[in-house]
């Protein structure tokens, strides 16, 4: 199985760490001495072990009882090995969930079953659904303060179907749990007989990631192998990672923006021949002939299609604490190949709370948009929706070379 | 636990190689810091994966406390000939002098914190914009918060509210003028996935790392080895048992757990049921406060 990487998202208030925590303590992932350090800091407060304190890693932190920003925690099972985002769900860290989300194939959605769904539910799925997230899992997490009622559950159920058409989830499932108790998180709980699912962990094992195996094969070049040795005269080898789809041996291929048309003669991955690369793995290709070819040079098969440009239009979530600049040239990081870009107008910035468009002249840190962007040379690239691989990008400051936005490509008539 | 499955690891494979690449094409000047451990020791495997048969476009460096075991640098000295790469040996002791630094008291001295300087003398005398090391986001919970692409000051600082955001596998190596950047490329491994991915790919590692018989004294119920850094003092028990490290430290603050392992698969059964962490049980220097890794990571620990 491969890893599952995922975040749980919901407020302070929701329960996200002491879900977390649980996970891993029902898990047996704490050990000891971690354990110790956590039974050390209850004792001075004289209570019982706060599983919310598993996550908090950094003493400014502690001392100021927030999440600064995205931890990284691990656990496995005998089935799978796990990595979560946790990233803190207060509006003002939007961009540490979007970080988070980013590396993410499901999203934990908490959702307080004495509240139902909030303006923060609407928020986290939203950004989840946007960052590209497939699966979602609404926790309906505290349902023992409810008395483990049905009705509550049914009620919140029916409330997230109603507004899920607005979200690009493939699949959503339903969970009561009680994090605190410890109700179907591990093992089912008793407690909630009228539920006919699996507990979480089980969920977790089982779900299905969607590869990236089936879409349009994309490859770029990542780094040039050329020994200029004896025994590797000759030896040009293009590395790099097979973003999605696949290459074989004797496919034909048309290399941007170069538009040179070869094919690939061999395949090496780990120092050995291979017939077939596919999604996700390392591989280094040779083609027939020797031409200039460069890092961000793309590697497209003749048969399909890849989308050029230089006026491209794209979601940005804003990262910076400085406003964005309107007609300032940024570094555009697409994968490997860098160009210079100018955002030339905003669209349209979408409410995450009220999820509907507005009007606006500025972006600010934690904003998420619509833009125009004009690039100083031709993108290659597919539309997020697309590709997932080969439709976002970052956007880099010129001088400080902060990060400052996040790029999801539109489709071209957007 | 242990997972039935080894498509995990060659995720993590992957990545590691992918991060690897990147740093190569990104930087002008980059380094791989090599301990001697096992960490270190499955990068430079990753990096023959990632470069063969093309050499290194980055040379390996050591920061030499002077304090390691024999058989660690033994084993660095033999790897480095074996593979043909460049090592560069950053030594502490020289640092020392250099500075007039003054040696950390007590029993079980670390030299943790005086090796930052021997680690930004040799950054700034290679220019060095790089630094590839090691460290695993599972170790210790400062690092759970560690980029894989770590920007760092002039002063080798890391402040964790001015990290920036990375998204999805995109790196952005850009740094100003005297900054460089700390590369982790193994930072979503754990101490069973390295493990599991020496015993897959048969890496070769120094024996401190197998149970062997060794003299040591029972501190804390510790067990710190007897070297010409540590000598028994009246009172202290000593035992002569079987023991093996789990991290490759200094010899005088590096504690050996007892073990008869014989085999990685001995190791990774070890590592199964054994229930406290790595530097927990192994690390002398962690336990002193709290926030041992946070401060030292603040002032260009790496």
């Amino acid at each position: 199985m491969k890893t599952l990487r995922f975040i749980t998202a919901g407020n302070v208030d929701d329960g996200k760490s002491t879900l977390i925590g649980r996970l891993l303590y029902d898990s047996d992932s704490i050990h000891t001495d971690q354990l110790g350090i956590l039974q050390k800091q209850i004792r001075q407060e004289g209570q019982e072990i706060d599983l919310a304190l598993i996550t908090d890693g950094l003493r400014a932190e502690r001392e100021q009882g927030i999440t600064i920003d995205v931890a990284y925690k691990y656990f496995s099972t005998q089935k799978r090995k796990f990595i979560i985002a946790d990233a803190p769900g207060h509006e003002q860290y939007t961009r540490n969930m979007i970080t988070g989300t980013s590396n993410s194939d499901l999203i934990i959605i908490l959702v307080d079953a004495r509240k139902g769904i909030t303006v923060q539910t609407k928020r986290h799925a939203s950004i989840g659904s946007l960052m590209g997230i497939k699966k979602a899992i609404i926790a309906i997490n505290k349902i023992d303060l409810v008395n483990y009622s049905e009705e509550v559950f049914e009620q919140i159920k029916v409330d997230f179907e109603a507004i899920k058409s607005n979200l690009k989830f493939d699949e959503i499932i339903y969970l009561p749990v009680s994090a605190l108790v410890g109700d179907n998180i591990v093992e089912k709980s008793h407690r909630t007989p009228w539920y006919e699912g699996e507990a979480l962990l089980k969920l977790l094992e089982k779900i299905e990631i969607p590869s990236t195996e089936n879409l349009s094969s994309r490859f770029q070049v990542q780094w040039v192998i050329r020994p200029k040795n004896d025994d590797f005269h000759d030896y040009r080898g293009y590395a790099g990672l097979v973003l999605s789809g696949n290459y074989k041996v004797g496919d034909s291929v048309k290399i941007y923006p170069s538009e040179i048309e070869t094919k690939i003669i061999k395949i090496e991955k780990n120092l050995e021949t291979i017939t077939e690369a596919k999604a996700g793995e390392n591989v280094v290709l040779h083609f027939d002939g020797n031409f200039d070819i460069s890092r961000g040079d793309a590697v497209v098969k003749s048969e399909e299609i890849l989308t050029s440009g230089s006026a491209i239009n794209s979601w940005i979530s804003w990262l910076d604490h400085t406003e964005l600049q309107i007609g300032k040239t940024y570094i555009l990081q697409h994968r490997f190949r860098n160009v210079r870009a100018k955002v030339v107008a905003i669209n349209r910035k979408w409410d995450v709370n009220e999820w509907k468009f507005s009007t606006t002249d500025t972006i600010k840190l934690n904003d998420i948009a619509q833009i125009a962007i004009k690039t100083n040379q031709n993108l290659f690239y597919d539309s997020f929706i697309d590709n997932p691989k080969s439709g976002n990008a970052i956007l880099i400051d010129e001088t400080t070379f902060a990060t400052v936005g996040a790029l999801m490509f539109l489709e071209q008539n957007n | 636990m242990s997972i039935n499955s080894t498509d995990y690891l060659a995720q993590l494979e992957n990545e590691a190689i992918y991060i690897l690449r990147e740093t190569a094409a990104q930087f002008e000047k980059p380094a791989l810091l090599f301990s001697g451990g096992k960490d270190s020791i499955v990068l430079v495997h990753l990096a023959l994966k990632a470069f063969r048969p093309g050499k290194f476009p980055f040379p390996l460096v050591h920061v030499d406390t002077g304090h390691n075991f024999p058989e660690a640098i033994a084993f660095r000295d033999y790897l480095t000939q074996k593979i043909g790469e460049k090592l560069i040996v950053a030594d502490v002791e020289k640092s020392i002098k250099k500075y007039n630094l003054e040696e950390t008291k007590g029993r079980f001295p670390s030299r943790n914190a005086l090796q930052t300087y021997a680690l930004l003398d040799v950054i700034e005398e290679n220019e060095f914009d790089a630094c590839i090391g090691g460290a695993r986001r599972d170790e210790e919970k400062a690092r759970a918060k560690e980029r894989i692409f770590s920007v760092r000051d002039d002063f080798g600082q890391w402040d964790p509210k001015l990290q920036r955001p990375e998204l999805w596998d995109i790196l952005n190596g850009k740094v100003q003028k005297g900054n460089n950047v700390r590369v982790f490329p193994i930072s979503n491994w754990t101490e069973l996935d390295i493990w599991n991915y020496i015993q897959k790919n048969n890496i070769e590692l120094p024996s401190l790392y197998f149970a062997h018989d060794r003299e040591c004294i029972v501190h804390q119920d510790k067990l710190v080895a007897t070297s010409k850094f540590i000598q028994p003092l009246p009172g202290d028990v000593v035992v002569n048992q079987k023991v093996r490290y789990r991290t490759v430290g200094d010899m005088t603050c590096t504690a050996a757990v007892p073990s008869q392992a014989a085999t990685i698969q001995d190791i990774i059964d070890d590592i199964i049921i054994t229930r406290v962490s790595e530097r927990g049980q192994t690390r002398l220097d962690d336990l002193l406060s709290e926030a041992a890794m946070e401060d030292r990571k603040k002032q260009g620990y790496f």
